[in-house]
């Protein structure tokens, strides 16, 4: 009895979260123009016009090249910005690791009007070069790189880098060739967590973005209150697709993860 | 020896520099404009201003409000899902946990929408319940960033703690109240800091829902459409200085694994 009410409990909080997105997902193959309206066939017509509409694609394409850049960016800052304060002395260390909180607990919109009042009010960059968004992502995801690379430098045995320094490795050689293999997989963490950060921006992007590009949260936003149907049955399909990406990914990371603690027990 | 740690170090500059340009710099700017007029003379007019008016305290209260009460509602939910999950004996419990956290990545805006249709078709007029919808919006948004620390830190209760408290007399539920729950604290902490903060600014949800908002964030949205970079500086540091000492508070519980979100991948 007692079971069935855990299993009744999972099952009703799984379904307020995945209810509202099944429902749409399900919609967004039908001609319907709202949720609860009358479907009269099954159509790919949101499919179709989600790559069709130039305007969508674009926006689709640019918020995934902003994303992946600055995540890019942000790792590298961040992966040297770790390695570098793990061996600074206590006071910039402390320093650092403060600063690189600033951003975690802050609201994103404090974050986001803060950067642009300094950079688009004070120092009068233009909006449409893409600097001050660019600046304001990588602020937002930076920090989160560096917190997943952290952990990853404290377990890491330090007597390796001094061994392949013995050995006759330049600093530089042993940067690259023992220090940062050994923190790729927080690397890659942090650039996937940054990355998320990044597409599920609204308050920083619409602060800082030139006035004429749009992310998918600040597009969909604006959609919602607009009028047009198309449009709005079109995002349906993109949450789906989105829905379906997210959930591949995860069961593939998974997979990955699972395969490599396998091999790990086997050489064990 | 010594010259190769300072190279090492040194690597750290870029970031440095960048956090000081781009993370320091901001909060020293919004200190100037929050107590500066337009002319840049200084003043107190713009606290004075939101301190005086009943419509800016009425939202700040709204905001606390909505935040407090929201944040209860996640912790009512997600407190049980954790604790069902971490205690159970499924095998794959962490692909289940997966399950639950998964919208995260997700973009919100999307899952907003797709939960205004839905709640559109139960309701009819979204604006009729504000407050309520705002909960649900809330809820619906940061519900896995309660469920994911909460789970971490009732995934690492020992259980022999529990059966001893058990073989002492305990019933079950002073087991609960005298040893699950205090243990489970720094979750508790890391979960409502990931839900409170955002309720209090993530005006966009109220936004999409029912096209009003009369929460903090929504007067940085309001002063920024305005160009009122004063009054905006102003509302940020005040919910700067909330936020300070909500992480003042929140940092005596602080447990670093249950930490910073979306950190499962």
């Amino acid at each position: 009895m007692k079971k069935i009410f855990r299993i009744g409990w999972l099952v009703i909080v799984l379904a307020f979260i995945y209810v509202p997105i099944l429902v749409l997902a399900v919609y967004s193959f039908t001609d319907a123009s709202i949720v609860g309206g009358g479907i009269n066939s099954f159509s790919f017509e949101n499919y179709i016009n989600l790559f069709k509409n130039e305007e969508l694609r674009n926006m689709i394409f640019g918020t995934l090249l902003l994303a992946l850049i600055c995540a890019a960016i942000s790792t590298v800052l961040a992966t040297f910005g770790a390695i570098g304060t793990f061996y600074s002395k206590r006071l910039p260390k402390a320093l650092i690791n403060s600063a690189n909180q600033v951003p975690v607990v802050n609201a994103d919109i404090v974050t986001g009007f803060s950067v642009c009042i300094l950079l688009i009010v004070i120092l009068r960059v233009d909006k449409d070069t893409f600097i001050p968004l660019g600046i304001g992502h990588i602020v937002l995801t930076a920090p989160f790189v560096y917190l997943s690379i952290l952990p990853k430098l404290k377990q890491m045995d330090n007597s390796l880098y001094e061994a392949a320094l013995d050995l006759g490795a330049t600093p530089a050689q042993a940067l690259f060739k023992v220090v940062i293999p050994q923190l790729i997989p927080g690397i890659l963490s942090g650039f996937m967590l940054a990355v998320t950060l990044s597409l599920d921006d609204y308050f920083i992007t619409t602060y800082t973005k030139p006035s004429t590009f749009d992310t998918i949260s600040t597009y969909v936003v604006n959609a919602t209150k607009g009028s047009q149907t198309e449009i709005k049955t079109a995002l349906w399909a993109l949450s789906t697709l989105i829905f379906v990406i997210v959930i591949a990914i995860v069961i593939g990371m998974n997979l990955l993860s699972g395969k490599k603690k396998g091999a790990k027990n086997d050489k064990i | 020896m010594k010259k190769i740690r300072f190279n090492r170090s040194q690597l750290c500059i870029p970031y440095a520099v960048f956090l000081v340009l781009f993370v320091i710099a901001p909060l020293f700017v919004i200190v100037y404009y929050a107590f500066t007029n337009g002319e840049g003379n200084f003043t107190f007019a713009n606290f004075v201003g939101f301190f005086s008016s009943t419509n800016t305290l009425g939202t700040l209260l709204y905001s606390f409000l909505l935040s407090i009460v929201t944040t209860l509602v996640c912790l009512i939910i997600a407190y049980p899902t954790a604790y069902i999950l971490a205690r159970s004996n499924f095998k794959k419990k962490y692909v289940l946990l997966l399950l639950f956290i998964l919208p995260m990545w997700i973009n919100f805006t999307l899952r907003i929408t797709a939960l205004k249709e839905i709640l559109s078709v139960i309701e009819g007029n979204l604006a009729a319940y504000p407050f309520f919808n705002s909960v649900i919006g809330m809820t619906f948004d940061f519900l896995p960033f309660m469920i994911l620390p909460l789970y971490t830190s009732l995934l690492k209760l020992d259980n022999s703690l529990l059966e001893a408290a058990a073989d002492l007399g305990g019933n079950k539920f002073t087991v609960f109240l005298r040893i699950t729950l205090p243990l489970s604290i720094p979750g508790i902490v890391s979960g409502v800091t990931m839900v409170l903060l955002p309720s209090m600014t993530n005006y966009v949800v109220l936004d999409m829902l029912y096209n009003s908002t009369y929460i903090m964030g929504s007067l940085i949205g309001s002063y920024f459409s305005a160009y009122d970079w004063n009054n905006g500086s102003m509302i940020s540091l005040v919910l700067l200085i909330i936020i300070f000492l909500v992480t003042l508070v929140t940092n005596r519980f602080s447990d670093k694994d249950t930490n910073s979100r979306g950190a499962v991948l």
